[in-house]
């Protein structure tokens, strides 16, 4: 169990910076997702955590313990950390059993420790009946859980997940969200959790970052990313929307109005000085006669029990709107905004 | 907790690949780099007098005349042979494709020495087999073997597997829908094989000519056994009679042949390292189903032809050399009475020069393939994991002691060895200097596999090991050696293999005591032991097959790229 604390972390690869100037902090115990789309840093960091990379500035401490700097870092063997692959990364000439306890015996524990240990892992994991098995002989759901295992059973700090569930089916992964969230509750242990799939994150974190080109955009909990996203990139990467500009704003009495596509909308606001843009979900719309724009509807997704309309507003721009009612396409439609976020957009 | 820090995560896997790889840096380079300096200078200063000398003398510009001349002629045959077999093979609906790219490799295995023995054994007025069947030329007539068109005839053979092998690895890269493609655009048969299948092989046909040649040009066992009799000397020969006739007092002057030889190999080097780089940018990509084009009613002659084929070029000789290694002594037709296996008794049991070679070769090949994998093994995966310029500027160069001419690295070797520095001792006539020479020369053999198996191995494999705690040896001894023992035990034999049958190193570095099975065969026929000669070299032919079928059984179990026969 340990807390970690980044400060100014930076990794430069071959010239190119993959992460700038990274300073956060992630609680003991903490389920911290890390989001972003590829190439945006996030394994870049998580590698860093686990030490099989050494940053080019900035520093890393694990609990009470400095791990790494750009000059010196304790190597991943020595930082007691847990890491689960992609690829799971199971080693195939060994049985279940021998990969779970692999880690106990490179800490020469005693046999009778290590049978009942590993004994432990494998059914928290529920692979009892499975453990005399090659993982080669298990399907992608079990690879992962030994993957699990094997890192639950040395009692590590901190676990880090690298995509651990890219190569699964859609079925398989809520199912394997629900062991990870069970895992972590049962452990207490703090996780970093590496994923490009927001409902992932929003449905396992206690907090997300949001990285783009090797920054984090905003770290913040599930709902504070959805509904008072920071900036633009975070508005149009977690959750659907549509993000507008502001013509201009008007102040009074604690209430913010915003001249948007031509309207005079009420909004909320963090900075009520300065806003720049208003991110306009699905449910800040709904479909009335009198409403503050007119839309033509351009495309129509049934979503199951309701419908995704994209519509085209009369000044061009694409607005989304969830309905139960069905509409056709090339239908007009009148819209009402109700209190969207606005934010400053540099 | 603060002495726990290191510098660098990877501070002993940095340590443990600098020292792994400056040894195999001294082991492979240094004698090439001690030959150059040899060449080029005179009594330590920098000097090209000696270089001019020797290239003046009638003697060297003959050789390299024939050298080229063999080499080059014994190339197109090869060529001709490859990549014929190549294109039915790789391209068509044959049957028992994989029997038949078994026996095509089975010619590079087989020791150039045995390949020249035993057609020698069937033709030409002494050979047991014609004499048996009756139709030996009459006694006094010419061995047809012993003239220059014998050697580029058996070069031919002896190296056609390679243009087969790059060829064939060149077509399987072809996609079938580029062929599909042309066939529907309305392309026939030939058509599309000139227009869309040759341009796309012609870098790979190009890279294995280049190398074919460079194989070639250093064959000591063919034109030792056929031209030495015939006074028809090449390069390496020439080397070979200038050091066993006045020994190491002509070193200087064997040097400056062996950087000759040295020379040209290294432009055809990089002949084939120019075509190998365009081959790749050829077909990037592309690998889906190989090609299967139906041969329809003509299939079966095809397939007769390839086989009788195969039966004259491996077939018949072995049956040759085995007829001769059963009768009492060489001229005695092959009859039931006749027949008898005392030749195999003095070989096997009785000749102490055979058993001590037996010996000499099996603990020098074990020796070399166990040494090798011990430090192949841990190299190709450091140089993979921490690419450094200069683990790119070994990867680059690594291959040279196996591709350079044996001739070259034999005197490289003498060169290093003959007087170790800083004392008076001297590895030269002891089985030392064979035995490094070994390493050096079978370094690629055992590298290569074993890089490519962990090429494809998943670097999270360690990585994981490692998040568990497991340390530099830890990880070496329980993930990466398990992984990649299926690739290091076929490196493993196939070095054991090469080295078991060689001679050309060993040609020029024997002694008495110290003679491999190679240097054994050519001095029995040297001397006219031609069935002793005979029964020692089917039973290599006998450990060859063994080994091959061995490696064969398990090609399943190997990763790609690992066997040499099943690119």
């Amino acid at each position: 169990m340990a807390d970690i604390d980044i400060t100014s972390l930076g990794k430069v690869f071959a010239g190119a910076p993959a992460l700038q100037d990274i300073t956060t902090r992630f609680e003991d115990g903490e389920f911290v997702a890390l989001l972003g789309p590829s190439g945006c840093g996030k394994t870049t960091l998580l590698r860093l955590l686990a030490g099989f990379d050494m940053p080019s500035s900035g520093s890393i401490r694990i609990g009470a313990r400095q791990v790494a700097t750009a000059t010196k870092m304790v190597p991943p063997e020595e930082r007691n950390i847990g890491f689960v692959f992609q690829s799971y990364a199971l080693w195939p000439h060994m049985s279940v059993r021998r990969n779970v306890s692999y880690p106990l015996e490179i800490r020469k524990l005693t046999k009778p420790e290590i049978a009942a240990q590993t004994d432990a892992a494998l059914a928290a994991t529920g692979l009892t009946d499975y453990a005399d098995r090659m993982p080669s002989d298990l399907s992608g759901g079990q690879r992962q859980r030994v993957a699990l295992a094997r890192c639950l059973v040395s009692a590590p700090d901190a676990v880090l997940l690298d995509e651990p569930l890219a190569n699964l089916d859609v079925a398989l992964r809520a199912s394997m969200q629900a062991v990870f969230t069970d895992f972590h509750k049962r452990t207490g242990a703090t996780m970093v959790y590496v994923t490009h799939d927001q409902a992932e994150a929003m449905a396992m974190a206690d907090r997300i970052a949001v990285m783009n080109q090797g920054l984090i955009q905003q770290f913040d909990t599930p709902q504070t990313l959805y509904e008072r996203p920071k900036n633009r990139f975070v508005a149009e990467f977690v959750g659907r929307g549509t993000v507008v500009p502001v013509r201009a704003i008007e102040h009074n009495e604690n209430q913010l109005h915003a001249h948007i596509l031509g309207a005079r909308i009420a909004v909320k606001s963090e900075a009520q000085s300065q806003v720049s843009h208003v991110c306009l979900r699905p449910e800040n719309l709904t479909i009335s006669e009198t409403g503050d724009l007119r839309a033509k509807v351009a495309r129509v997704t049934y979503l199951g029990g309701k419908y995704l309309l994209e519509t085209v507003s009369s000044c061009g721009t694409r607005l989304l709107a969830e309905t139960r009612a069905k509409f056709d396409v090339g239908a007009q439609l009148g819209l009402t905004i109700t209190t969207p976020w606005a934010f400053s957009e540099d | 907790m603060q002495s726990a820090l290191q510098k660098g995560g990877s501070r002993s896997e940095s340590r443990l690949l600098s020292a792994i790889l400056i040894l195999a840096l001294c082991l492979t380079l240094a004698p090439v780099l001690r030959l150059f300096i040899e060449g080029v200078t005179d009594q330590g200063a920098p000097s090209l007098s000696l270089v001019k000398s020797v290239l003046a003398q009638g003697s060297t510009l003959n050789a390299l005349k024939h050298s080229l001349i063999t080499a080059g002629l014994g190339t197109l045959v090869s060529v001709v042979l490859g990549a014929a077999f190549a294109f039915l093979v790789a391209l068509t609906d044959l049957r028992a494709k994989a029997a038949l790219v078994f026996c095509l490799m089975i010619p590079m295995m087989i020791p150039p020495q045995i390949t020249a023995l035993s057609w020698t054994q069937i033709m030409g007025p002494s050979s047991v087999l014609l004499k048996t069947l009756g139709i030996a030329p009459p006694l006094g007539a010419p061995q047809p073997l012993y003239s220059p068109e014998g050697i580029i005839f058996l070069l031919g053979i002896q190296h056609m597997s390679i243009i087969f092998l790059t060829l064939r690895a060149g077509l399987r890269a072809i996609p079938q829908e580029v062929v599909e493609a042309a066939r529907i655009s309305g392309a026939r048969g030939f058509r599309t094989w000139r227009q869309v299948v040759m341009p796309l092989t012609l870098p790979s046909l190009a890279a294995g000519t280049a190398i074919t040649f460079v194989t070639a040009l250093g064959n000591f066992g063919i034109p030792a056994m056929l031209g030495i009799p015939a006074g028809y000397v090449t390069l390496p020969t020439l080397v070979y009679q200038k050091l066993a006739g006045m020994g190491t007092t002509v070193l200087g002057e064997v040097s400056v042949l062996a950087m000759l030889i040295g020379a040209v190999a290294i432009v055809g080097i990089l002949v084939q390292r120019f075509f190998q780089g365009r081959q790749k940018l050829h077909l990037v990509g592309s690998t889906s189903r190989p090609l299967a084009i139906p041969l329809g009613s003509a299939r079966l002659p095809v397939e007769i032809l390839l086989w009788a084929v195969v039966f004259v070029i491996l077939v018949l000789p072995m049956f040759g050399l085995l007829a001769t290694s059963l009768v009492p002594a060489y001229g005695v037709p092959l009859r039931l009475d006749t027949m008898t296996l005392a030749s195999w008794g003095e070989v096997l049991f009785r000749q102490p020069v055979t058993t001590r070679s037996f010996a000499n070769s099996f603990s020098l090949a074990l020796g070399a393939a166990a040494v090798l994998m011990m430090i192949c093994l841990p190299l190709a995966w450091l140089m993979e994991r921490h690419p450094t310029p200069l683990s790119r500027l070994f990867d680059s160069l690594l291959d040279l002691p196996y591709a350079l001419p044996g001739v070259v690295l034999s005197i490289a070797m003498i060169l290093l060895l003959i007087k170790l520095p800083f004392t008076d001792a001297t590895l030269y006539g002891t089985i030392w200097i064979i035995f490094l020479a070994y390493l050096a020369r079978f370094f690629a053999v055992m590298f290569r596999p074993v890089q490519a198996s962990l090429k494809q191995l998943d670097p999270a494999m360690a990585e994981a090991a490692q998040s568990v705690g497991a340390g530099l040896f830890q990880r070496l001894r329980d993930v990466i050696l398990p992984l990649s023992a299926p690739a290091a035990a076929a490196g493993a034999i196939l070095v054991f293999l090469t080295a078991f049958n060689e001679l050309t190193v060993s040609a020029l570095l024997w002694s008495s005591g110290t003679e491999t099975l190679g240097v054994v065969i050519f001095n029995l026929d040297d001397s006219g032991e031609t069935a002793m000669a005979s029964a020692l070299a089917m039973t290599i032919v006998f450990v060859v097959m063994a080994l091959m079928t061995l490696i064969q059984l398990f090609s399943r179990r190997f990763p790609k790229g690992v066997v040499p026969w099943q690119t």
